[in-house]
């Protein structure tokens, strides 16, 4: 049993394994990557590359909120919910344009997340359970605002988000960038992301070192689900059309999934955003691999899993110094 | 709390024994008692809320959560946590259904060999290889669930149970109450027997508790990280077991979400998700509060499925913090 104790102390870096250890998940992005290239048709086309990246966006800038999240030893199960809500309000206020129409939905994230943040930092509810209480009640919520009703949107400006480019990069996908980019200076270049990693290391320690740990939390779960929003509204602009009985449905799994590949820890205390950006582009090149070759829904869930297991697998050697 | 012990230290920390050890009790029982409290409020408001009927009702629509949720409380007790028994647990009902063929033996042994096999293979690869539990029952929750849409041609298919034995398992009562339920209460009772009077269950708690200190007092941590695996395993396959036999057929669409109930129960009943405290009492009271709300909510009948679902998260959120600031005050 001591084992997992004195593996710790082995130096891992320099060695294949620690090299597959520290890189897993990029390793299996271009692993994955060289099969397509040999054995898929058409895989290698710039056609195919801008799909694949216009259906990882919203994914991926939930992941980021959740990222966030789960460095300060948190998770949040809501954000389905809340990329539902963004949906459902934009019907209500599309009239005024895209710009007022982005804020409100922003804005409707941001109270939920406050209330996720509110149950967590100052009552001290377990993230799981507050959040879960938040995901069911949000869902409904969205059903009420939309009267359960689906409709289309046709704003133009709001639809530009979902269909059209700049430069041939389609704009949802600048828009993932910019907030990849964001995301990660705010962790690594300020001291907010170092105060929040503190937390996630121990809230404790934390406390004691006089950060605001309360008031850092609250901001955390806010800006996780205003992205949630935000991933919403590209949702919408994307399918042409509010649908909150079904947007986002078990986007929190996945993107627990792609943060987690992407080597961030869910016991808290570090954030890895490129590696975060890796863990989605690695879940849809798995899921579009499977897809162009005809594998049935139920053995690409097995497929999915096996390889999931696999890349953490690989990487666990880094969890465990925890 | 310190600045009013001025001249009498004596009595203050007598009234500050009194209120820790009634805040120990409420954080124990605070789900029974507002259990008791909705049951109470429940009666005065609808008459056909204090029926025979509609108490056995909640008792059989409790009985496979609560199956579940005994099989979570050991997983969580550890400091672990099992998202894969939605899966599981239609993969039961599915199994259960094919092995009905066989008559009761095979309704029962097929999915509990089958689903002890899958928590057995999570359980290696929490305590054997030192993965992360929520990964691990992740990837459960996703390939397990393809199992079951491989076993029905995509979900497309829903085998049916035949068998009048089977299906008595399941919709066969005794003074009005599914046998499902006795089996559950059974379930409780053995689980709580196993985890206050064995060694293997004071085990659970000690590795929740602190790992490395078990560890050091020589306890086998990575077994009994395992076996809470396999126990959530079988428990998961047994109530989709049930609920097939209940239904008398394995859909393979049943629960989606139920891993979310599950912990909820398990949390709201008073045990920490950082393992090493906690009791399958608490368990029972979770999953009827869960039930009872539900059931609350279907009495007023008027209201349509998204205004249910506000009131049951809002509900939950309201029980969790009233839970959650009774514990606090111990906690200081």
């Amino acid at each position: 049993m001591t084992q997992a104790t004195v593996s710790v102390s082995v130096p891992t870096r320099g060695s294949v394994l620690g090299l597959f250890q520290k890189y897993g998940v990029y390793i299996a992005i271009v692993l994955l990557l060289a099969y397509n290239l040999f054995f898929t048709p058409n895989f290698f086309a710039v056609d195919n590359f801008r799909t694949q990246f216009v259906q990882v966006v919203p994914v991926l800038i939930v992941a980021l909120g959740m990222a966030l999240v789960i460095g300060t030893e948190g998770i949040d199960l809501s954000v389905g919910a809340v990329m539902a809500l963004a949906a459902a309000v934009i019907p209500l206020y599309v009239g005024y344009g895209l710009v007022p129409t982005l804020l409100i939905a922003i804005l409707v994230g941001a109270v939920i997340g406050a209330v996720n943040g509110s149950m967590v930092a100052f009552i001290g509810v377990q993230p799981i359970v507050a959040t879960l209480s938040v995901m069911v009640a949000g869902r409904g919520l969205a059903l009420l605002v939309a009267n359960e009703q689906l409709k289309s949107v046709t704003d133009p400006g709001v639809l530009s988000l979902g269909r059209d480019s700049v430069l041939g990069v389609p704009i949802s996908v600048i828009i993932a960038a910019v907030l990849v980019g964001g995301v990660a200076i705010l962790v690594n270049r300020t001291t907010f992301g170092k105060q929040l990693i503190a937390i996630g290391g121990s809230r404790r320690a934390a406390e004691l070192s006089g950060l605001p740990v309360k008031r850092i939390l609250l901001l955390v779960y806010v800006l996780c689900a205003a992205l949630a929003a935000v991933a919403g509204v590209i949702g919408t602009a994307r399918l042409g059309a509010s649908v909150p009985s079904t947007l986002g449905n078990l986007i929190e799994l996945s993107a627990i999934t792609a943060v987690v590949v992407g080597g961030t820890p869910l016991s808290g205390g570090q954030v890895k955003v490129l590696g975060t950006l890796a863990g989605a582009l690695l879940l849809q090149f798995i899921s579009a691999t499977l897809i162009k070759h005809n594998v049935p829904d139920a053995y690409s869930q097995i497929a999915q899993a096996i390889i999931i297991l696999l890349a953490v697998y690989i990487q666990r050697g880094k969890a465990r110094v925890k | 709390m310190t600045t009013t012990l001025e001249p009498a230290a004596g009595p203050t920390t007598d009234a500050q024994a009194t209120r820790e050890r009634i805040a120990s009790l409420l954080q124990s029982y605070g789900a029974a008692i507002v259990l008791v409290i909705l049951l109470v409020l429940g009666s005065i408001a609808f008459p056909t809320f204090a029926t025979g009927s509609n108490f056995a009702n909640v008792l059989t629509q409790s009985s496979f959560l609560l199956i579940v949720g005994a099989g979570m409380t050991f997983v969580i007790l550890t400091g672990g946590i099992d998202l894969s028994v939605g899966s599981v647990f239609a993969l039961g009902g599915v199994l259960a259904a094919f092995g009905s063929t066989y008559g009761i033996v095979g309704a029962l042994l097929f999915p509990l060999i089958v689903c002890g096999a899958i928590g057995a293979v999570q359980g290696l690869l929490v305590a054997y290889a030192g993965m992360a539990p929520f990964i691990v029952t992740l990837a459960g929750l996703l390939g397990v669930r393809g199992l079951v849409l491989a076993a029905t041609d995509g979900g497309s298919t829903t085998p049916l149970i035949s068998d009048p034995a089977v299906v008595n398992l399941g919709q066969g009562a005794v003074f009005g109450i599914h046998w499902p339920v006795f089996i559950a209460i059974v379930v409780v009772v053995v689980g709580s027997v196993l985890l206050a009077r064995t060694r293997g269950g004071q085990s659970v708690l000690a590795v929740g508790g602190s790992e490395s200190a078990s560890t050091l007092m020589g306890l086998p941590v990575a077994r009994v990280k395992f076996s809470v695996y396999v126990v959530s395993g079988l428990c998961a396959g047994l109530a989709g077991a049930l609920n097939a036999a209940y239904s008398s057929s394995g859909v393979p669409t049943v629960g989606v979400g139920l891993e979310l109930n599950a912990i909820s129960a398990v949390v709201i009943g008073g045990t920490l998700l950082v393992g090493g405290r906690g009791n399958l009492v608490g368990t029972v009271a979770g999953v009827l509060l869960l039930s009872v709300i539900q059931n609350l909510i279907n009495q007023v009948g008027s209201l349509n499925s998204s205004v249910q679902a506000v009131v049951s998260g809002a509900f939950l959120a309201i029980v969790v913090i009233i839970q959650t600031v009774l514990s606090r005050t111990q906690r200081l």
